[in-house]
């Protein structure tokens, strides 16, 4: 790696990780399209900077920031003393100083005599090898400055973002702290323009949106926001100087030399979505994958429970004897195929439940029990609707149905301390007899 | 004579210059539990959001024993409406109690040991101890509601003003809350609270505010909490003030 390339790289990664805790505040508190805005009206900006002040970081950076709040500023007024609504303010405030900013590039390369020598459009499109020491050095400085800010006002910009009306009444000054951190992040936002481009907006989003993936507590959100921005950075900087795919051997699109110096700010931003769609996939809880394993388990059991209180029923006429039950009588009484019913059944022998028994099944002793059990907790409840809720006993039997399977076993305890004993007749494990004759369930779709 | 805990005096508040309440003559006494009613838009929140300095006064002023809001926040505690914020954020419902505590912390110091334990006890106080660690979105309605009278107990406060805090609960959390207003009468606190469901203002409340855009009638539940004066909020919205605000709204428009 070149020394150049590493300069770049450090200041990517830290104006990710930068980015990412920042922008978890605006995520958190709904503000995330201020980046956006600011984006745009920073290009104008950095036009009449460059026009008045010649090729000057700094003077840039000042002039961005300031169209850039000016914008800003507009819109608020635009949304106070019009009906126009937020959404549409913000698109016609962004989409003005955007085409000022257009015009007065396409004004500058004219009076340059030939395009890329200003450079300017690196702040569009995003060109990170521009980036020398010096402005390694700010970026540096501006991410120790809003990390120091970020801890010492943790409490207060936690209390900021979850209620600000609580916050106001305790006496903090929610506007002050409004303004500090956001106008950290609108400075963070203007910095990171030359490397990243106008995307920098996705770089304060996606990386706050993966992390709250990952965890419900505020303070490794804003962590893993971190880690998030910074290995977008660090990946989308490496990519676009062609090194990942030279050290590994590997040339996705099969670019070769083409895949040299490649926008940096698209890459960084495609790194962050990557990430971002992992996360959205394999998250614990909150993922795509692990809620559907939950919906899939719940059914499963649901199932299972339901052939233990089908096998029940069947079985109860002739207790404390536990009769062969034959697959064709299992398919009478619910609306199973005969695969789905054999695997069900084949679940209940592992178990331990069910066992195979002259050309049927029928419950073990363990799996009476465990019936047994179900079957209280169905009838409880029914019982609690018919009477509590005044609910006619032939409606009972499918309402139950959806919520037994989630019963608690405190809950079933309560059902049982509200109905009279005498309701609750003696059955093998205290079963109380079916409120309803027991009929087919055609309502039951096979999972 | 002592101050009052909250003396409200020729309190005016408007909503982008339409005005929603009009000169609110109020004192509330010491150690009562003060029921706020009053009809859908009469203004009951608005009250106490202005009373916070949530909303600019038009005109008036609020004390708290003699002396204004900024001076005498320590002394205040606030249950917002459940609804006023976002219950997917990222916090346990522990954090959420330990913010009552931020205002005596100041800036920058952060919650220790003392107002983690003070936070527990807050919410045993309301039967939510064992759900301390529980993101608060994966509370019920009534547990979030807990939730927040525990953050108002962590204020440690010798007033509090309580937005709704019966809308939406189960009969446990109802039970809950109407056992730590017990509580905190017999500790002298003076409580006020947002209410609207009619049948239960006699049994909950000592004092009664009756409001409708203007304050109705003030006292004691016994004496206030009458038909007569039940007509007088509820029985038709008081058209003309209604309109005087709609005229006001509208020449502002029009200018």
């Amino acid at each position: 790696m070149t020394y150049p390339t590493l300069i770049v790289l450090v200041g990517t990664t830290l104006l990710g990780s930068t980015a990412g805790v920042l922008g978890s505040f605006a995520v958190l508190r709904r503000r995330a399209l201020v980046g956006d805005l600011l984006s745009h009206a920073a290009l104008p900006g950095l036009c009449l900077a460059f026009l008045v002040l010649g090729r000057s970081f700094s003077g840039m950076v000042a002039g961005a920031l300031l169209t850039g709040l000016v914008a800003i500023g507009l819109m608020t007024l635009v949304c106070r003393f019009t009906r126009t609504k937020e959404d549409a303010a913000l698109g016609i405030v962004l989409s003005t100083f955007f085409a000022a900013g257009v015009v007065l590039l396409s004004v500058i390369q004219k009076q340059t005599g030939g395009g890329s020598r200003a450079g300017l459009e690196s702040y569009i499109f995003g060109q990170a090898a521009g980036m020398n020491l010096r402005d390694v050095w700010m970026i540096a400085g501006l991410s120790l400055a809003s990390l120091v800010m970020v801890l010492l006002l943790y409490k207060e910009l936690k209390l900021l973002s979850f209620d600000p009306g609580f916050a106001r009444a305790q006496g903090w000054p929610t506007f002050l702290l409004d303004m500090a951190i956001m106008g950290t992040l609108c400075v963070v936002t203007v910095v990171g323009l030359p490397a990243v481009g106008i995307l920098m907006v996705a770089v304060l989003i996606v990386p706050a949106a993966t992390a709250r993936f990952w965890t419900e507590r505020l303070s490794l959100m804003l962590v893993l926001a971190a880690a998030a921005g910074g290995l977008a950075g660090a990946v989308g900087t490496l990519l676009s100087a062609g090194l990942l795919q030279e050290w590994v051997g590997f040339d996705p699109l099969a670019f070769g030399d083409r895949t040299k110096n490649l926008p940096t700010g698209p890459l960084i931003v495609l790194c962050a979505t990557a990430v971002f769609l992992a996360s959205l996939l394999f998250a614990p809880r909150r993922g795509i994958v692990a809620r559907a394993a939950a919906e899939l388990r719940l059914r499963a059991k649901t199932a299972r429970e339901h052939l233990l209180r089908t096998l029940f029923e069947l079985s109860e006429p002739h207790l404390p004897e536990r009769p062969v039950v034959t697959v064709e009588q299992l398919l009478a009484q619910r609306a199973w195929s005969r695969a789905w019913a054999r695997w069900l059944v084949w679940w209940g022998q592992r178990r331990g439940s069910v066992e195979r028994a002259g050309g049927g099944v029928r419950l073990t002793e363990v799996g009476l029990g465990r019936a047994a059990k179900l079957v209280r907790a169905h009838r409880l409840w029914e019982l609690y609707l018919i009477r509590g809720a005044n609910i006619a006993p032939d409606h009972v039997d499918r309402d139950a149905d959806a919520i037994e399977h989630l019963l608690t076993p405190e809950l079933v305890a309560e059902l049982e301390a509200q109905l009279e004993p005498a309701a609750v007749a003696e059955l093998p494990g205290g079963v109380p007899e079916s409120p309803h004759v027991i009929s087919p369930h055609d309502e039951e779709r096979p999972a | 004579m002592p101050p009052p805990p909250v003396e409200i005096h020729d309190m005016t508040v408007a909503y982008h210059r339409k005005p929603v309440l009009w000169d609110i003559d109020l004192t509330v006494p010491e150690g009562k539990l003060v029921g706020i009613i009053g009809p859908n838009g009469a203004g009951k929140s608005t009250l106490i959001k202005a009373a916070l300095g949530l909303v600019p006064l038009v005109s008036g002023k609020v004390e708290y024993y003699g002396k204004p809001y900024a001076r005498q926040r320590h002394l205040v505690g606030y249950v917002p409406q459940r609804e006023s914020v976002d219950w997917d954020f990222p916090v346990s419902a522990l954090d959420v109690v330990l913010m009552g505590t931020y205002g005596r912390l100041g800036w920058v110091r952060r919650p220790g040991r003392r107002e983690r334990d003070e936070a527990a006890r807050c919410l045993a106080q309301v039967g939510m101890e064992e759900f301390r660690n529980r993101q608060i979105r994966q509370l019920s309605g009534g547990q979030q509601q807990r939730v927040f009278l525990a953050r108002a107990l962590a204020q440690d406060a010798l007033i509090y003003f309580m937005d709704e805090p019966f809308v939406g609960v189960d009969a446990a959390t109802e039970q809950a809350i109407v056992r730590l207003l017990q509580s905190l009468r017999e500790r002298d606190k003076t409580v006020l609270v947002v209410h609207h469901d009619l049948q239960t203002v006699s049994e909950y409340f000592d004092h009664v505010i009756l409001l409708n855009m203007r304050l109705v009638a003030a006292g004691p539940t016994d004496s206030t909490f009458t038909n007569e004066n039940l007509q007088k909020s509820y029985g038709g919205r008081l058209t003309i003030l209604d309109e005087a605000a709609e005229a006001v709204r509208l020449g502002e428009r029009s200018r």
